[in-house]
């Protein structure tokens, strides 16, 4: 569903990505592995249409996203980093809001927010404010946001990030859930998470991939593996303060 | 146009639900009455026109208009729904076109609300209605004028005091292009076809007709196309995520 060749986005004098490929079929879960700033977003953004790619491509379904930005969109449900969400509106409102820009109206409008009100948990804040919710439930609203159209692709940036155990928990389960209908791509720094609910991990540092299989093909235990092939953004930092 | 009618209901919505409407309406007409009746000595004037009332609005609208419209990109890209917004199968024209008309349509219910001054003119006189409407339709434009460029300027930054900012120096330079102690110094070293082409620049220059009771293609020309123009540099300024 989803295939990146030879991905890269330049700012400024950065390469912030440099030459990613994978392709991402239904039926898998995909777990984005790095540290802060490696490129995780960005690669999402460009997956997403919201960045333009310096060069190479992305096709979500046979539709390029440089070329037909409308139809690859469409199949896309996407989960931005952060969770941003309008908050003076309602969790009802903003649903809404979001089912009638995917082009669902009436009885398919209702029947959408129903689901994903269902399926993210968020019966008891349907009706208070964004603004007003506690940042788990504002990560599900902007979730809830991201399945109203029952996505063929689901892009998840940090989809657990500030959220509590149990909600973790809970996410983790319905990530795994939806991964056998859909084509998952997950961003995240937990390992766990790859083993809880990955059915493969891609680890990329400065903007490269350098390792990618199954959570075992990748060696045990991930975080070591994760260490060994990362290089820590504090890597310079530390030594120049333990002369001092 | 779906989308865009969808995204306009949305950004009228969040008008109301918050403050802002009710403070703009509250403050836009308690000037628009203390520059009619007492700056602009509308019952002195002893004449049944509302020329003391259009005759500011320029002015007004220069500090008011873009205070309504700062907000329209500045806080979506703060607020980080701008990569929402342009995730979604939507043109990021539909997008454009829905912001802008909804702030539009909040300007045009504030005008509306002016309905008392008009009133207040048929009762004590007999002015000419025909010339209203056309001051309301010329008003109307004026607004959409200097909105469309704080859309502009909303759009290139996160920072909506910024936006704000940018915006009253761009409509000033509309206003002052066109105003007379401006142009009269101009007469002492510019030739008079250089004066009337930096005139015609002006908002103020095409106001006049309007105010007058003339609804010429001409004006209502400038008028969509500083609108046209405004919302294609948004296009070019959303460019850049």
């Amino acid at each position: 569903m989803i295939r990146i060749d030879n991905l890269v986005k330049v700012f400024g004098a950065k390469r912030a990505v440099d030459g990613i490929s994978f392709n991402v079929e239904r039926g898998e879960v995909v777990g984005f592995l790095g540290p802060n700033g490696s490129g995780k977003s960005t690669t999402m953004r460009m997956i997403t249409g919201y960045y333009a790619p310096t060069g190479g491509r992305v096709s979500v379904g046979g539709h390029d996203v440089v070329e037909a930005p409308l139809e690859a969109k469409r199949l896309i449900g996407y989960l931005p980093e952060n969770a941003a969400a309008y908050t003076d509106m309602t969790v009802r409102g903003f649903l809404e809001f979001a089912a009638e820009l995917r082009g669902l109206s009436g009885g398919a409008k209702r029947k959408a927010v129903a689901r994903a009100v269902e399926q993210c948990f968020l019966s008891s804040v349907l009706h208070q404010s964004i603004d007003t919710l506690s940042k788990g439930y504002r990560h599900r609203t902007c979730l809830a946001q991201a399945l109203i159209h029952d996505p063929e692709v689901l892009v998840l940036d940090e989809p657990t990030d500030g959220l509590d155990p149990n909600q973790k928990h809970e996410v983790r389960n319905l990530i795994k859930e939806l991964g056998r209908t859909k084509a998952v791509v997950f961003s995240t720094h937990i390992l766990e998470e790859v083993d809880a609910s990955c059915t493969r991990a891609i680890i990329i540092d400065r903007g490269r991939i350098v390792a990618q299989g199954t959570p075992d093909e990748l060696g045990r235990p991930l975080e070591e593996v994760f260490r060994r092939l990362t290089i820590p953004d504090t890597g310079i930092a530390i030594p120049d303060t333990v002369k001092k | 146009m779906r989308n865009t009618i969808v995204i306009a209901k949305r950004e009228l919505g969040s008008y109301f639900s918050s403050p802002v409407a009710y403070v703009f309406l509250v403050i836009f007409l308690l000037l628009t009455g203390f520059f009619t009746f007492t700056a602009g000595q509308f019952f002195e004037r002893g004449e049944a026109s509302l020329g003391a009332f259009f005759g500011w609005h320029p002015w007004l609208y220069l500090v008011l208009v873009p205070a309504a419209g700062m907000r329209l990109w500045a806080e979506e890209r703060r607020g980080g729904t701008l990569e929402l917004l342009m995730t979604m199968p939507i043109t990021p024209l539909q997008a454009i076109l829905g912001k802008f008309l909804a702030s539009w349509i909040f300007i045009a219910i504030a005008l509306a609300l002016t309905f008392p001054v008009a009133v207040t003119a048929n009762v004590l006189g007999n002015p000419d209605n025909g010339m209203i409407f056309a001051g309301y339709l010329g008003s109307l434009f004026l607004a959409g004028a200097y909105l469309a460029v704080t859309c502009m300027t909303s759009a290139m930054t996160r920072n909506q005091v910024v936006a704000f900012i940018l915006s009253v120096v761009a409509c000033l330079f509309l206003i002052l292009a066109g105003f007379n102690p401006v142009t009269d110094l101009l007469v002492r070293w510019a030739s008079p076809a250089f004066i009337d082409t930096v005139a015609a620049f002006s908002v103020v220059t095409h106001f006049d007709g309007f105010q007058k009771g003339v609804i010429d293609s001409r004006d209502l020309a400038y008028f969509l196309s500083v609108i046209g123009f405004s919302l294609f540099a948004t296009s070019l300024a959303l460019r850049n995520r």
